[in-house]
């Protein structure tokens, strides 16, 4: 089996991809990449194993971060959560856990599980259940496609552990785990049951570690060489840009627990004279011009900074930022009808179907 | 001989930069006068030098003199230079959590060996709605400083989880440690930094570690003054351009640490009287570009990066382009301009001093916008050029003004800094262009006219407290630290509250932001 160790450089490629994928969510990785680090510093490895070298018998738990990305940044973790939440679950399902995997990639949560990982010396599969980022729990690929709600678990940083034994659906779950670990302090660690080696490599968004790694390495090798950061990333992830503008309004209010808003880019040099409209609930879930959709969730429009290739969240979003948006294509497991019921356009409020950008062009 | 009866009406603004020290002398809202002179590496030499300047120039009594405001470098130099600073003991007050990552974890290595001094995890810290996580072990805090006394740690700093909702566990260590280690200063986070604990402890270490250089620092000021015959009230100006006394900077030296870009806005906006505009500042080799809005600068969301360890400090959002008189042009390949500077040199290296690099400088001359050495030396130079220089610096200088500005509408831009003759003509999304007299001492005069604050920062849940409570508990707060830092109470005035409800955080908890700012005590 082919094993990829993770360097240091590879964790600040990962964390930097990770925020492109985030979708202007997912959290900042900063903290996570620095839990991780000084795990490779301790002497320990993060190795990375691809989905097709799973064996029907593995037995893999996904794991990520629930809570307030306010709360995250202040009381930061143990250090043991993720490790107490795979012990507890292999003693109540009897399984012995033997990988994990990041329920999101975007953001924070796609480093989130190799602390506990290197603790455990588990590998992690190199894919996840969202391909980018996602608000909530039930909107993974693993929830979309069969995985089992129980037994799913929290655990926080003063020692509180809970153990989900039944839920009436992924969306009661999502309310039961929102629920408790706001009673925990507003952050937890969370895992969703584990999944068969079977299971992960039809049903998980595959290899999407390597493709953060992809973008990060893309970008920092661009901005090296002194060319295009943009070009760089189009190039590595088969991506579409839809505009190079600059940011000229940002409208933003917080509903029921979301940052929902409207962002305006006009375009700059070659896109001078047209202007794009955004749409944002924690991430960017569509993208127009004229009244007409360019582009719409569950595809995934990312907004970089046009000269750094940097991601740039939501709450960064302000006036006069110089952009580039672009929509990479959603993962292929997205875009079912049965999946888009979950992520598409429809789960967030819109009247219309999803048409991927691929149609568009 | 009669004695004057002496007003202490008069203010001496000094700011201590990386090349220059100027000062500035004001009577009230006039600028009597301003000069110059060259940072030395001693400091004091340059600052005793500028000020007896200032004073011998501007043909006033020195007994009239009733404040020295400061702005200064020296603290930055430690950091950047390690050098001065204490050693350390940290405590962390987090009960079970945030072990994760130990303190200084993203500090470079070398000043971190410098600085670190020994650091416990200790029982304490509240969580995000006040309830407590652990209580406070004494017994542990009192074994921890028998530590630190075995290896004479005479700074330490502690940090509480979430310390800025509920401060009690940090005042309750302090007052410990202040027992077992009567002779140590001690810095609490919760009066250095915003929410984020690794970003905010770090602040709290680096203050701890600059207060011996404060107790000096402050001290060489005031022989400094002594000398001059000025017998004035000590100040210093701190990073959002307003000013803490003598005592109050000793106690916050971090405070101060990156005050100079802000002085040089401020002191823009009282030489043009207005209040909200861009703030192009031109050196020699950099020009940094800032916003005005209601006569403050406006901050960067994010904390500033200070000698390489990452806080969460608000300092003004500027954006430097490596543009500046000593920029080197090029024309070999396209029209390039800098960044590269020749910088010190400029009075060898460039054109007009005979030397062999073209400067932007050189072309300012060949335009005759100004008299520097030998105006024959560029008379050569093409015309053409010279436009399409003049039409590059423009549209640099434009964009990023552009790109900071905070809305599409036109502002005014004011220029202070030396190289401010470099910018001619209209710019683009600019309504005016403005460069005020005494431009190239606006840092100084941003000094002497600075104000004091006071600023809270907090996470309130409302499930204990109504929102109009937590207000006034927030702003009350301010009040008494604006006090604390010299304000005379009855002339306070809010100057800014935010309310941000938290994403994912049950609706009723929301972050407070006060601050409120008064005139100094007299």
């Amino acid at each position: 089996m082919n094993e990829w160790l993770l360097t240091e450089a590879d964790l600040r490629a990962i964390a930097a991809g990770a925020g492109i994928l985030g979708t202007g969510g997912g959290g900042n990785p900063y903290l996570a990449f620095l839990m991780a680090r000084e795990q490779l510093r301790a002497g320990r490895r993060i190795r990375v194993i691809d989905p097709d070298d799973l064996d029907s018998d593995d037995v893999v738990l996904p794991l990520g971060g629930i809570g307030a990305p306010t709360v995250g940044i202040e009381r930061i973790d143990n250090g043991d959560e993720g490790g107490r939440l795979v012990k507890m679950v292999e003693q109540v399902s009897g399984k012995k856990i033997t990988a994990l995997i990041a329920d999101e990639i975007g953001g924070g949560n796609s480093i989130a599980p190799m602390f506990p990982a290197a603790q455990l010396d588990l590998p992690i599969v190199d894919g996840d259940g969202m391909g980018r980022a996602f608000p909530e729990t039930q909107m993974t690929s693993f929830f979309i496609y069969g995985q089992p709600l129980s037994p799913s678990a929290l655990t926080d940083a003063c020692g509180n552990a809970l153990l989900v034994t039944q839920a009436t659906s992924a969306m009661q779950l999502e309310n039961m785990m929102r629920a408790a670990s706001i009673t925990m302090g507003c952050h937890a660690m969370m895992s969703t049951p584990p999944m068969t080696g079977d299971f992960v490599r039809q049903y998980a968004i595959p290899r999407t570690v390597r493709q953060a790694w992809t973008l990060g390495t893309a970008v920092e090798n661009a901005l090296n060489a002194k060319h295009d950061p943009i070009d760089a990333i189009i190039e590595q992830a088969g991506g579409t840009l839809l505009i190079k503008g600059k940011v000229i309004d940002v409208e933003r209010r917080v509903v029921g627990g979301f940052v929902r808003g409207v962002i305006s880019i006009d375009g700059i040099a070659a896109d001078r004279g047209r202007r794009l409209t955004i749409d944002v609930q924690n991430e960017y879930l569509v993208a127009a011009e004229d009244g007409q959709q360019h582009a719409m969730v569950p595809d995934l429009i990312c907004i970089v900074d046009l000269e750094t290739g940097r991601s740039i969240g939501t709450e960064e979003q302000q006036y006069g930022l110089r952009v580039a948006v672009l929509v990479l294509p959603a993962p292929e497991l997205l875009t079912t009808a049965l999946a888009l019921e979950t992520v598409g356009p429809g789960a967030f409020g819109y009247d219309f179907d999803f048409v991927p950008m691929i149609q568009k062009n | 001989m009669i004695a004057p009866v002496t007003s202490k009406a008069l203010k001496i603004g000094v700011d201590v930069g990386g090349t220059n020290t100027d000062a500035a002398l004001l009577r009230g809202k006039s600028v009597l006068g301003s000069c110059k002179t060259a940072t030395t590496d001693d400091v004091m030499t340059g600052v005793r030098e500028s000020v007896a300047r200032v004073i011998r120039e501007s043909a006033v009594n020195p007994a009239d003199v009733g404040a020295v405001m400061v702005g200064t470098t020296h603290f930055l130099n430690a950091l950047v230079q390690r050098k001065d600073l204490s050693r350390t003991g940290i405590l962390r007050l987090c009960g079970p959590t945030s072990r994760a990552l130990p303190p200084m974890v993203d500090w470079p290595d070398d000043l971190k060996q410098v600085v670190d001094g020994g650091s416990a995890f200790g029982d304490g810290g509240v969580e995000f709605n006040g309830a407590e996580i652990t209580a406070l072990d004494e017994a542990a805090i009192r074994h921890q400083c028998a530590v630190w006394r075995q290896s004479e740690i005479a700074a330490v700093a502690v940090t509480g989880v979430f310390s800025l909702v509920n401060p009690e566990c940090e005042l309750e260590a302090a007052r410990i440690i202040g027992e077992e280690l009567p002779a140590a200063t001690i810095s609490l986070s919760h009066q250095i930094g915003q929410n984020g604990l690794l970003q905010r402890e770090s602040a709290t270490i680096l203050n701890a570690s600059l207060q011996a250089l404060g107790q000096t620092t402050v001290e060489a000021f005031k022989a400094a003054f002594a000398e001059l015959d000025l017998d004035a009230t000590l100040y210093l100006t701190q990073n959002d351009g307003t000013l803490m006394s003598a005592e109050y900077a000793v106690r916050y030296p971090v405070q101060t640490i990156a005050s100079g870009p802000t002085n040089s806005m401020r002191g823009a906006a009282f030489l043009t009287g207005l209040d909200d505009a861009a703030v192009v500042d031109i050196g020699g080799t950099t020009t940094d570009i800032g916003i005005i809005v209601s006569g403050f600068p406006r901050t960067k969301s994010e904390g500033a990066t200070l000698a390489g360890v990452q806080t969460n400090f608000r300092v003004p959002d500027v954006l430097s382009i490596g543009l500046g008189g000593g920029s080197v042009v090029r024309t070999d390949n396209g029209l390039t301009i800098g960044p590269d500077s020749v910088g010190h040199q400029l009075t060898s290296a460039a054109w007009c001093f005979a030397g062999d690099t073209l400067t932007v400088t050189d072309l300012v001359v060949a335009l005759g916008r100004v008299r520097l050495g030998d105006p024959v030396l560029v008379a050569d130079l093409d015309k053409d050029l010279l436009c399409q220089v003049q039409g590059f610096i423009n549209q640099r200088v434009a964009e990023i003004i552009d790109r900071m500005k905070p809305s599409a509408d036109p502002i005014p831009a004011i220029f202070v800094g030396g190289g401010s003759i470099m910018v001619h003509g209209q710019l683009d999304g600019v309504s005016e262009v403005i460069i005020p007299e005494h431009f190239g001492a606006a840092n100084a005069i941003g000094a002497a006219i600075a104000q004091v604050s006071g600023e809270t920062d907090r996470i309130v849940s409302l499930e204990s407290t109504t929102r109009e409570a937590a207000l006034e508990e927030t702003i009350n707060t301010a009040r008494e630290r604006a006090v604390a830092a010299g304000a005379d109470r009855h002339t306070l005035e809010i100057a800014h509250v935010y309310e941000t409800p938290l994403a994912y955080l049950p609706g009723n908890a929301v972050r407070i932001v006060a601050k409120v700012i008064g005139d100094l005590r007299a």
